[in-house]
Protein backbone atom coordinates (compact mmCIF):
# COMPACT_ATOMS: atom_id res chain seq x y z
CA UNK A 1 0.00 0.00 0.00
CA UNK A 2 2.96 2.03 -0.77
CA UNK A 3 1.84 5.09 -3.27
CA UNK A 4 -2.29 4.97 -3.89
CA UNK A 5 -2.81 3.85 -7.38
CA UNK A 6 -5.40 7.12 -8.21
CA UNK A 7 -3.00 9.86 -7.39
CA UNK A 8 -0.94 8.50 -10.43
CA UNK A 9 -3.73 9.70 -12.57
CA UNK A 10 -5.15 12.16 -11.33
CA UNK A 11 -3.02 14.59 -13.37
CA UNK A 12 -4.78 16.30 -16.30
CA UNK A 13 -8.23 16.44 -14.11
CA UNK A 14 -8.17 19.98 -13.57
CA UNK A 15 -7.54 20.72 -16.75
CA UNK A 16 -10.50 18.66 -18.07
CA UNK A 17 -13.03 20.07 -14.90
CA UNK A 18 -12.05 23.55 -16.11
CA UNK A 19 -13.08 22.91 -19.61
CA UNK A 20 -16.43 21.22 -18.92
CA UNK A 21 -16.92 24.27 -16.52
CA UNK A 22 -16.47 26.26 -19.43
CA UNK A 23 -18.93 24.17 -21.73
CA UNK A 24 -17.20 21.59 -22.89
CA UNK A 25 -18.85 18.58 -22.65
CA UNK A 26 -16.03 15.84 -24.95
CA UNK A 27 -14.22 16.65 -21.65
CA UNK A 28 -16.86 15.86 -19.41
CA UNK A 29 -17.13 12.04 -21.54
CA UNK A 30 -12.80 11.84 -20.72
CA UNK A 31 -13.98 12.42 -16.85
CA UNK A 32 -16.44 9.47 -17.02
CA UNK A 33 -14.32 7.16 -19.15
CA UNK A 34 -11.29 7.54 -16.52
CA UNK A 35 -13.44 7.27 -13.45
CA UNK A 36 -16.30 4.85 -14.18
CA UNK A 37 -14.70 1.44 -13.59
CA UNK A 38 -13.43 2.90 -9.98
CA UNK A 39 -17.30 3.97 -9.20
CA UNK A 40 -19.09 1.36 -10.12
CA UNK A 41 -16.42 -0.73 -8.51
CA UNK A 42 -16.43 0.90 -5.25
CA UNK A 43 -20.83 1.27 -5.38
CA UNK A 44 -21.40 -2.94 -5.66
CA UNK A 45 -18.69 -3.22 -2.87
CA UNK A 46 -20.70 -0.95 -1.10
CA UNK A 47 -24.28 -2.12 -1.78
CA UNK A 48 -23.54 -5.51 -2.53
CA UNK A 49 -26.07 -5.43 -5.18
CA UNK A 50 -25.75 -4.80 -9.12
CA UNK A 51 -28.96 -2.97 -10.21
CA UNK A 52 -28.32 -0.47 -7.26
CA UNK A 53 -24.75 -0.07 -7.92
CA UNK A 54 -25.55 1.04 -11.51
CA UNK A 55 -28.37 3.38 -10.62
CA UNK A 56 -25.22 4.67 -8.14
CA UNK A 57 -23.06 4.84 -10.88
CA UNK A 58 -25.71 6.61 -12.95
CA UNK A 59 -26.57 9.46 -9.99
CA UNK A 60 -23.16 9.62 -8.99
CA UNK A 61 -21.88 11.16 -12.60
CA UNK A 62 -25.51 13.27 -13.36
CA UNK A 63 -25.12 14.89 -9.86
CA UNK A 64 -21.22 15.45 -10.77
CA UNK A 65 -22.31 17.44 -14.12
CA UNK A 66 -25.06 19.17 -12.39
CA UNK A 67 -22.68 20.68 -9.18
CA UNK A 68 -19.65 20.68 -11.24
CA UNK A 69 -19.94 24.55 -11.37
CA UNK A 70 -19.52 24.94 -7.60
CA UNK A 71 -16.28 22.55 -7.35
CA UNK A 72 -14.07 24.80 -6.02
CA UNK A 73 -10.45 22.30 -6.61
CA UNK A 74 -9.46 22.70 -3.37
CA UNK A 75 -9.89 18.95 -3.55
CA UNK A 76 -8.97 16.27 -6.02
CA UNK A 77 -11.76 15.90 -8.91
CA UNK A 78 -11.90 11.94 -7.72
CA UNK A 79 -11.92 12.33 -4.06
CA UNK A 80 -14.92 14.47 -4.31
CA UNK A 81 -16.95 12.51 -7.29
CA UNK A 82 -15.75 9.09 -4.67
CA UNK A 83 -17.85 11.37 -1.92
CA UNK A 84 -20.72 11.74 -3.82
CA UNK A 85 -20.35 7.80 -4.80
CA UNK A 86 -20.29 7.08 -1.16
CA UNK A 87 -23.30 8.97 0.10
CA UNK A 88 -25.72 7.48 -3.02
CA UNK A 89 -24.57 3.85 -2.08
CA UNK A 90 -25.44 4.68 1.74
CA UNK A 91 -28.78 6.00 0.65
CA UNK A 92 -29.13 3.13 -1.21
CA UNK A 93 -28.03 1.00 1.38
CA UNK A 94 -30.79 2.90 3.90
CA UNK A 95 -33.21 2.26 1.62
CA UNK A 96 -33.34 -1.63 0.45
CA UNK A 97 -32.74 -1.93 4.52
CA UNK A 98 -35.59 0.32 5.81
CA UNK A 99 -36.22 -1.77 8.49
CA UNK A 100 -32.99 -1.69 10.23
CA UNK A 101 -30.84 1.71 9.96
CA UNK A 102 -27.42 2.15 8.26
CA UNK A 103 -25.55 4.83 10.24
CA UNK A 104 -21.98 5.84 10.20
CA UNK A 105 -21.50 5.55 13.30
CA UNK A 106 -23.79 1.95 14.41
CA UNK A 107 -21.11 2.18 17.84
CA UNK A 108 -18.51 0.01 16.28
CA UNK A 109 -16.13 2.06 18.08
CA UNK A 110 -17.15 1.34 21.47
CA UNK A 111 -17.15 -1.48 23.63
CA UNK A 112 -16.20 -4.27 21.02
CA UNK A 113 -13.56 -6.44 21.71
CA UNK A 114 -10.59 -7.01 18.56
CA UNK A 115 -10.51 -10.89 18.88
CA UNK A 116 -9.37 -13.65 17.01
CA UNK A 117 -10.75 -16.45 16.50
CA UNK A 118 -9.63 -18.67 13.94
CA UNK A 119 -5.97 -19.28 13.50
CA UNK A 120 -4.86 -21.75 10.52
CA UNK A 121 -2.93 -21.32 8.08
CA UNK A 122 -3.98 -21.13 4.56
CA UNK A 123 -2.97 -23.25 1.72
CA UNK A 124 -0.18 -21.43 -0.93
CA UNK A 125 -1.80 -19.38 -3.25
CA UNK A 126 -5.34 -19.65 -2.66
CA UNK A 127 -6.18 -17.15 -5.58
CA UNK A 128 -4.36 -20.00 -8.23
CA UNK A 129 -6.27 -23.05 -6.62
CA UNK A 130 -9.28 -21.69 -7.13
CA UNK A 131 -11.55 -20.30 -10.69
CA UNK A 132 -11.52 -16.45 -10.66
CA UNK A 133 -15.64 -16.81 -10.43
CA UNK A 134 -15.39 -18.70 -7.49
CA UNK A 135 -12.94 -15.91 -5.75
CA UNK A 136 -14.85 -13.34 -6.56
CA UNK A 137 -17.81 -14.76 -5.31
CA UNK A 138 -16.10 -15.72 -2.01
CA UNK A 139 -14.75 -11.71 -1.70
CA UNK A 140 -17.88 -10.80 -2.95
CA UNK A 141 -20.19 -12.69 0.09
CA UNK A 142 -16.86 -11.92 2.92
CA UNK A 143 -17.45 -8.16 2.15
CA UNK A 144 -21.47 -7.97 2.18
CA UNK A 145 -21.40 -9.59 5.39
CA UNK A 146 -19.39 -7.01 7.11
CA UNK A 147 -21.60 -4.13 8.87
CA UNK A 148 -21.83 -0.84 6.25
CA UNK A 149 -19.93 0.88 9.03
CA UNK A 150 -16.99 -1.62 8.67
CA UNK A 151 -17.22 -2.24 4.79
CA UNK A 152 -17.36 1.58 3.55
CA UNK A 153 -14.17 2.16 5.44
CA UNK A 154 -12.74 -1.18 4.09
CA UNK A 155 -13.54 -0.36 0.86
CA UNK A 156 -12.05 3.54 1.06
CA UNK A 157 -8.90 2.09 2.34
CA UNK A 158 -7.99 -1.22 0.96
CA UNK A 159 -9.84 -1.40 -2.42
CA UNK A 160 -10.08 2.44 -3.43
CA UNK A 161 -6.52 3.27 -1.55
CA UNK A 162 -7.54 6.24 -0.04
CA UNK A 163 -5.53 7.45 2.71
CA UNK A 164 -6.77 7.36 6.30
CA UNK A 165 -7.07 10.71 6.20
CA UNK A 166 -8.88 11.07 3.48
CA UNK A 167 -11.43 8.40 4.39
CA UNK A 168 -11.84 10.16 7.89
CA UNK A 169 -12.79 13.47 5.68
CA UNK A 170 -14.55 11.90 3.72
CA UNK A 171 -16.99 9.55 5.87
CA UNK A 172 -17.01 12.26 8.57
CA UNK A 173 -14.69 10.36 11.42
CA UNK A 174 -11.87 10.85 13.04
CA UNK A 175 -8.26 9.16 12.28
CA UNK A 176 -8.44 7.00 15.03
CA UNK A 177 -12.12 5.63 14.43
CA UNK A 178 -11.03 4.71 10.51
CA UNK A 179 -7.76 2.88 12.33
CA UNK A 180 -10.40 1.03 14.43
CA UNK A 181 -12.63 0.25 11.90
CA UNK A 182 -9.87 -0.76 9.70
CA UNK A 183 -8.49 -3.35 11.41
CA UNK A 184 -11.60 -4.68 12.38
CA UNK A 185 -13.02 -5.05 8.76
CA UNK A 186 -9.26 -7.01 8.01
CA UNK A 187 -9.66 -8.94 10.83
CA UNK A 188 -13.69 -9.72 10.20
CA UNK A 189 -12.29 -10.35 6.69
CA UNK A 190 -9.51 -12.99 7.33
CA UNK A 191 -11.80 -15.10 9.35
CA UNK A 192 -14.05 -15.62 6.93
CA UNK A 193 -11.95 -15.95 4.15
CA UNK A 194 -10.16 -18.48 6.53
CA UNK A 195 -13.06 -20.90 6.08
CA UNK A 196 -12.52 -21.04 2.62
CA UNK A 197 -8.64 -21.24 2.03
CA UNK A 198 -7.36 -22.74 5.65
CA UNK A 199 -5.37 -25.71 4.23
CA UNK A 200 -6.81 -29.11 4.46
CA UNK A 201 -6.27 -31.20 7.03
CA UNK A 202 -5.38 -28.59 9.64
CA UNK A 203 -8.71 -28.56 11.92
CA UNK A 204 -7.11 -30.21 14.75
CA UNK A 205 -3.72 -28.51 14.27
CA UNK A 206 -2.53 -26.86 17.27
CA UNK A 207 -0.06 -24.52 17.36
CA UNK A 208 1.56 -25.17 21.63
CA UNK B 1 12.88 -11.41 23.69
CA UNK B 2 9.45 -9.44 22.48
CA UNK B 3 8.15 -6.60 24.12
CA UNK B 4 5.04 -6.77 22.53
CA UNK B 5 1.93 -8.81 24.06
CA UNK B 6 -0.38 -10.79 21.47
CA UNK B 7 -2.75 -7.77 21.57
CA UNK B 8 -0.05 -5.17 21.55
CA UNK B 9 0.94 -7.14 18.28
CA UNK B 10 -3.33 -6.67 16.90
CA UNK B 11 -2.85 -3.57 17.29
CA UNK B 12 0.11 -3.04 15.62
CA UNK B 13 -0.73 -5.19 12.70
CA UNK B 14 -2.48 -2.51 10.66
CA UNK B 15 0.70 -0.18 10.66
CA UNK B 16 3.03 -2.88 10.08
CA UNK B 17 1.32 -3.93 6.98
CA UNK B 18 0.81 -0.59 5.86
CA UNK B 19 4.37 -0.73 5.52
CA UNK B 20 4.98 2.46 8.49
CA UNK B 21 8.44 3.58 8.86
CA UNK B 22 8.70 3.85 11.95
CA UNK B 23 11.63 0.88 11.77
CA UNK B 24 11.32 0.47 16.50
CA UNK B 25 7.54 -0.78 15.20
CA UNK B 26 8.64 -3.09 12.79
CA UNK B 27 11.56 -4.92 14.65
CA UNK B 28 9.18 -5.33 17.60
CA UNK B 29 6.28 -6.70 16.06
CA UNK B 30 8.90 -9.03 13.42
CA UNK B 31 10.31 -10.12 16.82
CA UNK B 32 6.78 -10.97 17.87
CA UNK B 33 5.18 -13.21 14.97
CA UNK B 34 8.68 -15.27 15.28
CA UNK B 35 8.50 -16.19 18.40
CA UNK B 36 4.38 -16.45 18.64
CA UNK B 37 2.95 -18.75 15.69
CA UNK B 38 -0.71 -17.91 15.96
CA UNK B 39 -0.01 -14.10 15.89
CA UNK B 40 2.03 -15.53 12.67
CA UNK B 41 -0.23 -16.61 11.41
CA UNK B 42 -3.23 -13.86 11.97
CA UNK B 43 -0.32 -11.88 10.20
CA UNK B 44 0.17 -14.21 7.31
CA UNK B 45 -3.60 -14.76 6.97
CA UNK B 46 -4.50 -10.72 6.94
CA UNK B 47 -1.68 -9.79 4.56
CA UNK B 48 -2.94 -12.49 2.18
CA UNK B 49 -6.89 -11.43 2.97
CA UNK B 50 -5.53 -8.00 1.59
CA UNK B 51 -3.64 -9.74 -1.47
CA UNK B 52 -6.49 -11.59 -2.39
CA UNK B 53 -8.60 -8.53 -2.64
CA UNK B 54 -6.10 -6.22 -4.00
CA UNK B 55 -5.65 -9.24 -7.06
CA UNK B 56 -9.29 -9.64 -8.13
CA UNK B 57 -10.78 -5.85 -8.08
CA UNK B 58 -9.33 -5.19 -11.74
CA UNK B 59 -12.50 -6.03 -13.28
CA UNK B 60 -13.64 -4.12 -16.27
CA UNK B 61 -17.32 -2.06 -16.12
CA UNK B 62 -19.49 -4.43 -18.50
CA UNK B 63 -20.35 -2.73 -22.07
CA UNK B 64 -24.32 -2.88 -21.59
CA UNK B 65 -23.42 -0.82 -18.09
CA UNK B 66 -20.82 1.52 -19.41
CA UNK B 67 -24.01 2.28 -22.69
CA UNK B 68 -26.50 2.91 -20.88
CA UNK B 69 -24.23 5.33 -18.06
CA UNK B 70 -23.11 7.44 -21.61
CA UNK B 71 -27.05 7.84 -22.61
CA UNK B 72 -28.51 8.43 -19.75
CA UNK B 73 -25.56 11.05 -19.19
CA UNK B 74 -25.94 12.44 -22.81
CA UNK B 75 -29.64 12.69 -22.72
CA UNK B 76 -29.17 14.81 -19.84
CA UNK B 77 -26.41 16.95 -21.40
CA UNK B 78 -29.00 17.63 -24.16
CA UNK B 79 -31.68 18.68 -21.97
CA UNK B 80 -29.57 21.42 -20.96
CA UNK B 81 -28.30 22.43 -24.25
CA UNK B 82 -32.24 22.64 -25.29
CA UNK B 83 -33.27 24.39 -22.28
CA UNK B 84 -30.20 26.59 -22.47
CA UNK B 85 -31.13 27.71 -26.39
CA UNK B 86 -34.66 28.28 -25.46
CA UNK B 87 -34.04 30.64 -22.82
CA UNK B 88 -31.41 32.34 -24.98
CA UNK B 89 -33.75 32.75 -27.51
CA UNK B 90 -36.36 34.24 -25.03
CA UNK B 91 -33.68 36.34 -24.05
CA UNK B 92 -32.98 37.85 -27.73
CA UNK B 93 -36.98 38.58 -27.67
CA UNK B 94 -36.97 40.39 -25.02
CA UNK B 95 -33.69 42.57 -26.21
CA UNK B 96 -35.59 42.51 -29.56
CA UNK B 97 -38.34 43.98 -27.43
CA UNK B 98 -36.38 46.40 -25.39
CA UNK B 99 -35.12 48.09 -28.85
CA UNK B 100 -38.27 48.31 -30.31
Amino acid sequence: MSQPQQRVGSDGDAELVSRVQQGDIEAFDKLVVKYEKKIFRLARNITSNQEDAEDVLQETFLKAYSHLGGFQGNSRFYTWLVRIAVNESLMKLRKRKSDRTVSMDEGVDTGEEIVVREVAVWEDNPEQRHSQTEIRAILDQAISSLKPALRTVFVLRDIEELSTEETAQLLGLSVPAVKSRLLRARLQLREKLTRFFKRKGDDVFAYL
Amino acid sequence: MSLLTCKDFLLALNEYLDETEDAALRREVEEHIEECPNCWVVFDTTKKTLQVFKGIQSQDIPEDVHRRLMERIHSRLMERRARAQANDKAGDKDEQERKQ
